[in-house]
């Protein structure tokens, strides 16, 4: 069960406590994040709301091993990231965490079947395996007839299922959403998510997810809010009209 | 290798501006090509310059003859293994843009001092019994279609009239560079036609001595022989005299360096500004790569390689260019006999493009290699 007061047991799959985030800007200390705590357990669902400016990226970001906090700490899966070094949460990130870009950020020169296969270049699969890995996560979010494409040959909502493919590919403890629909009209965007709700409910993944969008945002389990670079949970939302999966 | 995908497809992610590269690197080589060829069209002679030979000629000029009656003085002086002896005839063959060097030679000595020239035994003895016997390098017969028992007639610009020689033989060099365009006929034949003052008299000597470390002190013999003497002599290693003949036409390695290195700063700089701009453009890519766990050692090597790859592609094309162009042969008829160029040259060129390819694509390497992801995705 998510928590945001940092009485979460040992069964948390995501551990942060006392985290902080501050920026410096022209002299100037900027307090993103304030003694943050989160507890999130495997094949949860979270979304992140709040203004803009609130700290949701920054968060996502502090997770996923992206940005180092300026305190507290991060533990994945009994790992400790918050000092870890630049290569090892490199090869961390590789091993632990899929990235869903709102702007999908695909490399438009390499098809849809070469971008999934990127991470898995990085292991030590053949190329056989990394074909059939890429297959199935293709297949998973409905796109082995086009697997072929490249990017500018398919719709905002496929290049969306690409990332998504990518992120899935070598099998990442959890996936980090950064507003996955926040380009997509509203039946690409219900789409992105029953893919995603497909992905906590039958393949158990876990998946944290900033979105401005409160109808995307009830379909998660629980929806957090963050004010003043404070986490406040928001509740536990009931079956929503336009899903209706939970 | 896995990853040479992906560093193709982002070299044509922009077709014009790959071409464009490619050409200048193409461009850049072709002219480093073609100057290695012109600066060892001057120098080839010096290269292949024979390290146990000297040359004698007048103190005065090399217009000025010497007596043929040194050759035996020579000949005494410790250390000196053979010697022969020659002279410029410069005649036109039909017409004066034919131009080719003619040699009056000595028979004797000829193929014992200059033993990479090879002519088949039976025509040289040929060559030997006719007094109007020639023998032609392979290059200038091929040049005008001749062939063993040809007649040539060369018309004489020193001593006049219509030489006509029989084509006894046709001469090889056994290294690429050796000079296959050199026309001779007997010194004894010139002998007898030149006026009574030139009688005896040889253009140059040239000495082999036992060991190319006798030749500071067979030279220093030979000078301090005759000096003082109506011919002074002037002896210097081949190689010095070669150098010399080609410093008459000014310092063309200089030259050479000179054009080279501006040619290749200007690539430097035109290719690194494609590649910082090529690297600008995919910086939300690059972060996109070490979100999902590729190494900054990676990005910086994978920029690197696509420079290197770029620089190769187009030094390849441009030094491929550069040999078809000498493949043709001498474009001056015979001017330039050294015309080639030579494998050392292609593999310099190879290590220049390496190094431009690999300088160009440095500074946006370790741009791309320092990026902050975060920093990065907030610029998409």
């Amino acid at each position: 069960m998510v928590r945001v007061d940092g009485g979460g047991g040992s069964n948390s799959l995501i551990k942060a406590r006392g985290l902080g985030k501050t920026y410096s800007r022209g002299g100037e200390q900027i307090q993103v994040l304030q003694a943050l705590n989160l507890d999130v357990e495997q094949g949860e669902f979270v979304a992140f709301m709040g203004p803009s400016g609130s700290g949701k990226t920054t968060l996502l970001n502090l997770l996923g091993g992206l940005d180092v906090p300026s305190a507290g700490s991060i533990t994945v899966a009994g790992d400790e990231i918050t000092h870890m070094s630049r290569s090892r949460l490199t090869q961390w990130r590789a091993r632990h965490v899929g990235f869903i870009f709102q702007m999908y950020n695909l490399i438009p020169v390499l098809t849809a079947f070469q971008n999934v296969e990127l991470p898995l270049l990085l292991t030590s699969l053949s190329k056989a395996q990394r074909r059939q890995h890429v297959e199935t996560a293709l297949g998973v979010v409905g796109l082995s007839d086009r697997m072929h494409h490249f990017p500018r040959q398919l719709s905002g909502g496929q290049e969306q299922r690409v990332t998504i493919a990518r992120a899935i590919v070598s099998d990442p403890t959890f996936l980090l959403c950064d507003e996955p629909t926040g380009d997509l009209d509203r039946k690409s965007a219900d789409e992105i998510m029953e893919l995603l709700l497909r992905l906590v409910k039958d393949h158990k993944k876990t998946v944290l997810m900033v979105t401005h969008d409160p109808v995307v945002a009830a379909r998660a389990d629980v929806t957090l809010h963050l004010e003043k670079g404070v986490l406040v949970e928001a509740g536990r939302l009931q079956p929503v009209a336009s899903g209706g999966v939970r | 290798m896995k990853f040479l995908g992906l560093i193709r497809a982002n070299l044509f992610r922009k077709k014009m501006r790959f071409v464009l590269t490619i050409g200048s690197f193409a461009v850049a080589l072709f002219l480093f090509g073609v100057l290695a060829v012109v600066r060892g069209a001057f120098s080839g002679g010096i290269d292949i310059a024979g390290a146990d030979r000297l040359v004698v000629i007048n103190r005065t000029s090399i217009i000025q003859p010497l007596p043929l009656a040194y050759a035996d003085k020579i000949r005494r002086i410790p250390g000196v293994k053979e010697l022969t002896y020659a002279n410029w005839f410069g005649g036109v063959y039909q017409d004066e843009k034919n131009f080719f060097p003619q040699f009056a030679i000595d028979v004797d000595n000829q193929r014992r001092v200059y033993p990479e020239f090879d002519i088949p035994e039976e025509q040289w003895q040929n060559f030997v019994k006719d007094r109007q016997g020639a023998i032609a390098g392979a290059a200038t017969a091929k040049r005008f279609g001749w062939k063993v028992g040809d007649r040539i007639p060369i018309k004489g610009t020193f001593l006049g009239g219509v030489w006509e020689f029989n084509l006894d033989g046709i001469y090889h060099g056994t290294r690429q560079a050796d000079d296959e365009t050199q026309f001779w006929f007997q010194w004894k034949r010139l002998d007898e036609q030149v006026p009574a003052q030139y009688k005896s008299h040889v253009g140059w000597y040239t000495v082999k001595v036992e060991h190319p470390d006798d030749s500071l002190r067979v030279s220093k013999a030979i000078d301090e022989g005759f000096a003082n003497s109506p011919f002074e002599t002037h002896t210097d290693t081949e190689k010095a005299f070669a150098a010399g003949w080609v410093k008459q036409f000014g310092n063309i390695q200089f030259l050479i360096m000179s054009i080279g290195g501006v040619v290749f700063f200007t690539l430097l700089l035109v290719t690194g500004n494609t590649m910082a701009i090529a690297v600008r453009e995919r910086t939300g890519e690059l972060a996109v790569l070490k979100a999902v766990g590729y190494s900054d050692r990676f990005v910086l090597l994978f920029v690197i390689c696509e420079s290197l790859l770029i620089a190769l592609i187009g030094g390849c094309l441009g030094l491929g260019l550069a040999k078809l162009f000498t493949l043709g042969g001498d474009p001056t008829r015979g001017l330039l006999p050294f015309f080639f160029l030579p494998g050392e040259a292609i593999l310099a060129g190879l290590g220049v493009t390496l190094l431009v390819g690999a300088a160009s694509g440095i500074i946006p390497a370790v741009g791309a290699m320092r990026l902050r992801v975060v920093d990065a995705l907030r610029r998409v």
